[in-house]
């Protein structure tokens, strides 16, 4: 038994090694609030678990070192013991308040993630059309008229609202230190809310498998200012070439990019599956009475579905 | 020649070459030995006709470590490709194939059967049944089971693997994004497989409901059985989930159907729902078998009765019930929003109660008992710690806001292995190390195997446990490679360096089974390892008709009493006794199947109607014959009996302590 410990505790000295190493993980080094809420989620959840895992191999190291048949004498007979009603309660009991609490934190934390970023309700969200095709990610900003291929520049210090969408499998688009991910499918609009706290350089990437170029779908997010958003925006207008149908369609051919700047966005002339499943007619009116009763205006389309 | 073309592989490579010629010699020498040997008599009249509980468990057994070997060739291809950044061992379509496989393969063909294999071999024994409740039935699911398993292998060398992953979501899996007959293998291979799990899991209920010994009541059975009856109730609710989706994941693929394509009014997410709604049952259905093992090995190897019987038992129960009602956390990430987010996250939570309740019975079922150190023991010993670990991660991910950050990361990889392989794995070591003896009438070595246990539990743990950190480092499941500047690369390695101590392991147990045939002794008795239920109670290796008289059952550990409180548990004269004939139906039926399922897989469809045509008339021939099994007579039961002597020598050792 004893090996075994030894490779436990050497695990667990390398784990917190790591953790505490050079470098932090990338979910646990968040840059904007829905990630930072996730992280302490997670943070929360290990120190709960930790607490029960060595609760349990406590307890499992005492009885097996305290009964192991070498220790005891030859004539030694175990005991009949059917169970005790107070040690079953207990052991029902603790783990439902741990299960009631995390429960509590987890619905709490569902209701955050799913609406704009705490800090940042007042503000209008920048809304960018974020669709996938094998295996590159096209952004579309359609408020500032432009699209980019394979890389994403935002604003801090505003809310960001992504609306995911697929041309082909189904993909997930995920930013790690800005938030968790979700997928976008090609049959509807997913709505992901996303700050960024501070400017600098992160990684983004299609988190869901889609086949032989999926390991490179990845694209950069740079987060900027406002002010140098602007500048960037006007820049892009002054020399980027406006995006075509056709040249649009090239794009969406398999295959890999590098990063591409367009003026103009696709939403044009191939529009997001925003409301493609069924009645156009009621769609304003069934929009105010749903989201009125659910207070999160923007989190998915699919309850707009079912409400017709 | 253009017929041809179809079946040759779009993605070829030398290991694929290599193994078309190794599989050709394999079969060329299997049926030469067979022939030399002059075995063929043998082959057909012993194992592929049988009826036997006892001989379609070990056929289970070997082929679920077949596939094990299998399964674990296309694990170490992985971890060998993802050891260091930028490798070239293998190319994407490569990698998607052989993680697709190792899922379904491991899964599906591996822990599956290894299930069925113990619930064969002890379920009729534990309950003192002579055979299960529809003897050819069960020989039928063994060979769909066997056929499924042939047609999905034979994917890598004719027309290529399927490469959309395990869980084959559309519209990945459909015309559009896979264009070879990979994922029709997928479909008609579990199929057919399927239908013979969903016939294993009626059987067995019937079997347990109806065929138990007198006096054994629900609440008196032992342990596994529960599991077992548990687990075969979710196959009766869980497979015909999976049978339909996979007749609409194939009328999609062969016939243009357009269920879950994007366009035409089909969705996409429908399959993920379905598979899932099938999917998490199912590892329920792996789980609590290998629940009941553990309970068998930890109670007879602390010398003490199972703790909290009755918690167990309910536990179980609810775990069955809300295993229906947690199958969107696979994919919280969908977009469903906030509400149904955080129902699915309650319910799955709650799951982690009931078992807890199974981890703490244990640890006091070991609590002032006689803990022997055997290999079982070690195994368990090993799951408790483990599990505990892979269960407090499951309740991380159910989390379900922090689970946008796990989803589709290796830390998500991390913690099914860390609670498929101590829960299930380790439980079907010890189960095999335990059963042994029973059925083939010699001990493994102790010695290899507990140094089998060492390699399997450190390797896991090296091999595993730095996922968790890649993966909240923002590693993707599913990438054939990575950048160096990641610095996923050290950790990977470790995992890569874990993978080949698990894979010497494997290698050990087989040795195992080499080096204890050749030197274990043969005269252990009827009862190695002072054990406490039924199974041990009859002769080792088993007659064919189990109990040359039922049981007389009072309570859930009926041969312990029986050694040590002195119940009788053999009463009255041997009479004889009624057994079914064997039957050639079921190995020809899945053979037809066989051919089905490869014509559907490559739409040739005159072989595939004719196939079907001949499916049917079985049945119908069935539905026709007058079978009405034969008798053992009670005086060719008393010779066998008195070969082995002991049973009933037993019995006078109880009848002696009752009357002092």
């Amino acid at each position: 038994m004893l090996r075994k410990k030894w490779t436990f505790l050497a695990s667990m000295m390398a784990l917190v090694l790591i953790l505490s190493g050079c470098e932090p993980l990338l979910v646990l080094d968040p840059k904007g609030p829905q990630a930072e809420r996730q992280a302490s989620d997670i943070m929360l959840s290990i120190g709960i678990m930790s607490f029960i895992v060595i609760v349990v191999m406590v307890i499992l190291a005492v009885i097996l070192f305290k009964y192991r048949a070498s220790k005891l004498p030859d004539d030694y007979e175990p005991p009949h013991i059917e169970g005790n009603h107070i040690v079953e309660a207990i052991c029902v009991g603790i783990p439902v308040l741990i299960v009631a609490y995390l429960s509590f934190v987890s619905v709490q934390s569902n209701y955050i993630v799913e609406s704009a970023p705490v800090g940042y309700e007042e503000q209008e969200p920048l809304v960018v059309y974020a669709s996938s095709s094998d295996w590159k990610w096209h952004f579309s900003y359609p408020e500032e008229g432009i699209e980019t291929v394979n890389y994403l520049y935002v604003p801090t210090d505003r809310p960001l609202e992504f609306k995911l969408y697929s041309y082909g499998p189904i993909t997930s688009f995920w930013i790690p230190q800005l938030g968790g991910q979700k997928y976008a499918m090609a049959d509807m609009v997913t709505t992901l809310h996303l700050a960024a706290d501070e400017p600098g350089e992160m990684l983004g990437r299609n988190a869901n498998f889609s086949g032989k170029g999926f390991a490179e779908n990845t694209f950069n997010v740079t987060a900027m200012s406002q002010a140098d958003f602007d500048d960037w925006v006007q820049e892009v207008h002054e020399t980027a070439e406006p995006l075509t149908e056709s040249e649009f369609q090239e794009l969406l051919e398999p295959g890999h990019l590098g990063q591409m700047t367009f003026t103009g966005t696709h939403l044009e002339f191939s529009p997001a599956p925003e409301h493609n499943h069924d009645s156009e007619t009621t769609d304003t009116e069934a929009d105010h009475s749903e989201h009125s009763s659910h207070d999160e205006s923007h989190t998915n389309e699919e309850t707009d579905h079912s409400g017709h | 020649m253009e017929f041809f073309q179809r079946f040759a592989i779009p993605h070829p490579s030398p290991a694929i070459y290599a193994s078309m010629v190794a599989i050709a010699l394999v079969s060329i020498g299997i049926v030469v030995g067979l022939t030399y040997f002059k075995k063929w008599g043998y082959l057909w009249r012993e194992w592929l006709t049988t009826v036997d509980h006892k001989k379609i468990g070990i056929m289970y057994l070997l082929s679920a470590l077949l596939m094990l070997f299998r399964g674990g060739a296309d694990a170490i291809m992985m971890r060998a490709q993802l050891a260091t950044p930028e490798a070239k061992l293998l190319d994407a379509q490569h990698y998607n194939e052989i993680f697709t496989t190792h899922g379904v393969v491991m899964i599906l063909f591996m822990a599956m059967p290894f299930i069925f294999a113990f619930m064969n071999l002890i379920v009729p024994l534990q309950i003192g049944a002579r055979d299960v409740a529809f003897p050819r039935l069960n020989a039928l699911s063994f060979w769909l089971f066997f056929v499924g398993a042939m047609l999905f292998n034979i994917s890598f060398v004719i027309g290529g693997s399927p490469d959309a992953g395990w869980t084959s979501y559309f519209p990945l899996a459909g015309n559009d994004f896979s264009t070879s007959v990979g994922t029709n293998y997928y479909m008609l291979a579990i199929q057919i497989s399927g239908i013979g799990s969903l016939m294993t899991g009626i059987n067995f209920c019937t079997t347990i409901l109806k065929m138990r010994a007198p006096g054994m009541t629900l609440m008196k059975m032992p342990m596994f059985t529960w599991s077992a009856f548990i687990a075969n109730v979710i196959v009766v609710f869980a497979f015909p989930v999976l049978t339909v989706a996979l007749i609409m994941g194939t009328a999609d693929r062969l016939f243009g159907a357009n269920f879950f394509t994007t366009s035409n009014g089909g969705m996409d997410m429908l399959w993920a729902n379905f598979f899932w709604v099938w999917g998490h049952p199912e590892v329920y259905i792996l789980i609590l078998p290998a629940f009941g093992l553990y309970s068998e090995i930890i109670s007879t190897f602390s010398g003490r009765n199972l703790y909290g019987y009755k918690s167990m038992v309910w536990s179980m129960i609810l775990i069955s019930l809300l295993s229906f009602l947690v199958w969107t956390h696979h994919f919280f990430t969908m977009g469903q929003g906030a509400l149904t987010n955080s129902i699915f996250s309650i319910t799955t939570m709650a799951i982690a109660v009931p078992t807890g309740v199974k981890i703490f019975n244990w640890l006091f079922t070991m609590w002032k008992g006689k803990i022997r150190f055997t290999t079982p023991m070690l195994y368990s010993v090993g799951f408790i710690p483990l599990f505990t670990i892979g269960g407090v991660t499951g309740v991380m991910l159910a989390m379900s806001a922090a689970d946008y950050q796990y989803h589709n990361t290796m830390f998500l990889v991390a913690h099914f292995h860390n609670t498929i392989i101590p829960g299930v794995v380790f439980a079907m070591l010890a189960g095999l190390t335990y059963y042994w003896p029973k059925f083939f009438g010699f001990m493994l070595n102790e010695k290899i195997g507990k140094t089998t246990f060492w390699f399997i539990a450190v390797g896991f743990v090296l091999a595993f446990f730095p996922m968790y950190i890649t993966g909240l480092d923002g590693q993707a499941r599913r990438m054939y490679t990575y950048s160096e500047s990641t610095g996923f690369g050290p950790l990977n390695m470790v995992s890569f360096f874990g993978g080949a101590l698990m894979a010497i392991a494997f290698l050990l147990i087989v040795y195992n089974i080499w080096y204890s045939f050749k030197n274990s002794p043969r005269d252990i008795g009827s009862d190695p390892w002072d054990a406490r239920s039924l199974e041990w109670a009859t002769h080792t290796p088993v007659p064919e008709y189990n109990f040359a008289r039922l049981p007389q059952i009072s309570s859930s550990q009926a041969f312990w009493d029986s050694k040590k409180n002195g119940h009788v548990l053999f009463k009255g004269e041997i009479e004889d006794i009624h057994m079914p004939n064997n039957s050639g139906v079921p190995f020809v039926m899945s053979c037809i199947f066989f051919v089905a399922g490869f014509s559907f897989v490559f739409a040739l469809w005159v072989p595939a109607v004719i196939a079907l045509i001949g499916v049917f008339v079985c049945m119908t021939l069935r539905s026709f014959e007058q079978d009405h099994g034969y008798h053992i007579h009670a005086k060719e039961v008393k010779e066998t009996e008195a070969k082995y002597g002991e049973v009933l020598n037993n019995e006078d050792r109880s009848r002696a302590t009752s009357r002092v």
